[in-house]
């Protein structure tokens, strides 16, 4: 008996250490992260000032030059366009299915929204080259006088709305939820119409929690690969339109990983691509939390 | 007059609210025409070139030129490869989960301070773990393998499967907690014979989501698990993987090839279509199970 017990003891300090033991590992990954990316990507900027990698258009990794600015402009042109569309898609989607839906539309839509977030992103991409890319090359850009290969900044962007839909929307309808009912209540028994209740209390109450909704979408549309980098066409130049191709930041990684060990400081150059992705995400989703939190702490 | 101003009023309201109606009906019709579109195109263009030959057999000579073979190599590399990263990410989310709802439930600013470190993180792009991982490796010496790719596989995804079982621990009522440990049971104990079975459905329900998220992803082993023809035998050996199969026969300009760079969607589509209904079944059991306080 005391050999049992003293085994139960035992058996529960070895759990509390492994737990710790987990729970740092967790805690100091982010830093480690981050402090690697830095120290790879410091060659870099030691050699060249932090302006001129931002802001310089020029692109010349043989020459030992690094000028980031195109794929920056690559990476917001997408990230844009893919908000603009799939903002208003989203909100609309979970005013509906939060405040008008009857049950079995909701009972459709919940395994919709699921499959959808589930899908791969090279699915996504597959998917961008069978429908949209030749959509936009035989429909769209003959339609609006345009000459283009398909391969294009809208592409990715269309594709790119796609996958952020169903993240963007878990979070809204998550937020509409939190909404308490009396606030509706009192609104609709002092005369407003459903409508008028929708648009002045619930809307207005969650506008911090649609704010950072969007602001996860654009952290997660930000550093989004795979899907991309199939339809956007890949060429390091400033794009001059939505028809034109791009080069986004993670495609630009993902394009050069293998070679980078040939040409002196393109893998510091490429670090510091990471970088500038994982800088920017944090920061997105720091302050998307922050406002969110608020929700969950009432 | 002032009757008919209230009127016209009441009615441009009315219209207004009709419009918008209309617009949340469309657009959640938009989002079931997206996902209809792509299972519809995956499946059309995928099912034509699928065979048994695609998932039975091991790429042969020429295979990329057009010839027989298939992709048993990559199948089976991606099964490895999401298993052993679900794995090893279970090890280390599980305790974590449980000790964040049970030892550390009391200190709300620190268990605060880890759920959001771990929403910080699960934004990060796959992709960048997947660049520091290859750095490391270089700076280490190490050849991609699959051993690299579980590990930068498991670093991506424990904060989605922590924050997911984290989700359904948070449902379990203080009550149970305080009647467990009452009774004499350690913390350990009302960790996993409590808790853990009170939730077990909800935390197989997170364990699927992740291996979705595993077996998806192209990004974080596009540098660590490199490719091979062969079927994975060793740890230490390239792998092949199936987002990876697809991505690459997508970029052959022979027909043939492309064609199964389709079916090959199709395939992995299926498996994560698969998964998705399963997580749904036990998500569904869990809200059965459910103890309200």
């Amino acid at each position: 008996m005391k050999i049992y017990s003293i085994s139960r003891e035992w058996r529960n300090q070895l759990h509390g250490i492994w737990m710790v033991f987990s729970l740092v590992v967790i805690i100091l990954s982010p830093v480690i992260l981050f402090g690697g990316l830095i120290y790879k990507s410091y060659v870099l900027m030691a050699d060249q000032s932090l302006i001129d990698l931002l802001f310089s258009t020029k692109w010349q990794p043989l020459k030992g030059q690094f000028g980031f600015l195109p794929f920056i402009i690559g990476s917001l042109w997408v990230t844009i366009l893919a908000i603009i569309i799939a903002g208003p898609i989203c909100l609309l989607t979970s005013i509906h299915l939060t405040q008008y839906a009857k049950n079995y539309v909701l009972k459709i839509m919940h395994p919709v929204i699921d499959i959808l977030a589930g899908i791969p992103s090279v699915i996504y991409g597959v998917w961008g080259i069978l429908i949209i890319v030749p959509f936009i090359s035989d429909y769209l850009g003959p339609l609006l006088g345009k000459q283009s290969t398909g391969y294009s900044i809208l592409a990715g962007g269309l594709v790119l709305s796609i996958m952020i839909i169903p993240f963007i929307l878990n979070i809204l309808i998550e937020i509409f939820k939190t909404i308490p009912k009396e606030l509706s209540e009192a609104s609709l028994s002092l005369g407003a119409t459903k409508w008028q209740t929708v648009k002045l209390v619930i809307v207005k109450k969650a506008l911090p929690g649609i704010i950072s909704a969007i602001g996860l979408g654009i952290s997660r549309a930000f550093g989004e690969t795979i899907a991309v980098l199939m339809v956007v066409g890949n060429v390091v130049k400033i794009p001059a339109g939505i028809f034109q191709p791009g080069y986004p930041l993670p495609a630009l990684i993902a394009n050069n990983y293998g070679e980078m060990l040939s040409i002196p400081m393109y893998d510091s150059a490429l670090m510091f691509a990471a970088l500038l992705l994982f800088i920017v995400v944090i920061v997105f989703n720091y302050f998307s939390r922050m406002l969110i939190m608020r929700y969950e702490n009432i | 007059m002032k009757i008919f101003k209230s009127i016209s009023n009441a009615a441009i309201k009315k219209a207004e609210e009709q419009i918008f109606r209309v617009l949340m009906l469309l657009s959640s019709l938009l989002i079931l025409f997206a996902l209809i579109l792509l299972i519809i195109s995956v499946f059309v263009k995928g099912l034509p070139a699928l065979s048994w030959e695609m998932i039975s057999q091991v790429p042969k000579g020429g295979f990329y030129f057009g010839k027989e073979g298939g992709i048993l190599n990559a199948i089976l590399g991606s099964a490895y490869l999401s298993l052993g990263a679900v794995l090893l990410a279970f090890i280390i989310s599980l305790p974590v989960a449980l000790f964040i709802n049970i030892h550390i439930v009391q200190r709300k600013r620190l268990v605060n301070f880890v759920r959001f470190l771990l929403d910080l993180l699960w934004g990060v792009p796959s992709i960048v773990y997947g660049a520091f991982a290859f750095s490391i490796m270089i700076y280490m010496g190490w050849k991609t393998s699959l051993i690299a790719g579980i590990f930068t596989v498991s670093l991506f995804i424990i904060p989605i499967m922590v924050r997911g079982m984290d989700e359904v621990l948070k449902t379990v009522p203080r009550g149970l907690l305080e009647t467990s440990l009452s009774l004499g049971s350690t913390k350990s104990e009302t960790a996993y014979f409590v808790f853990f079975r009170q939730c077990t459905p909800g935390i197989i329900t997170a364990v699927l989501l992740s291996f979705g998220r595993a077996i998806g992803d192209v990004a974080s082993i596009l540098f660590t698990t490199g490719y091979t023809d062969h079927l994975p035998t060793s740890l230490t050996q390239p792998t092949a993987t199936l987002p990876l199969a697809i991505f690459f026969q997508l970029t052959s300009p022979i027909k043939e090839v492309q064609e199964r760079a389709y079916a090959s969607a199709l395939i992995l589509t299926f498996i994560v279509l698969i998964v998705s209904i399963l997580s749904r079944v036990f998500s569904v059991k869990f809200k059965k199970n459910k103890i309200s306080e």
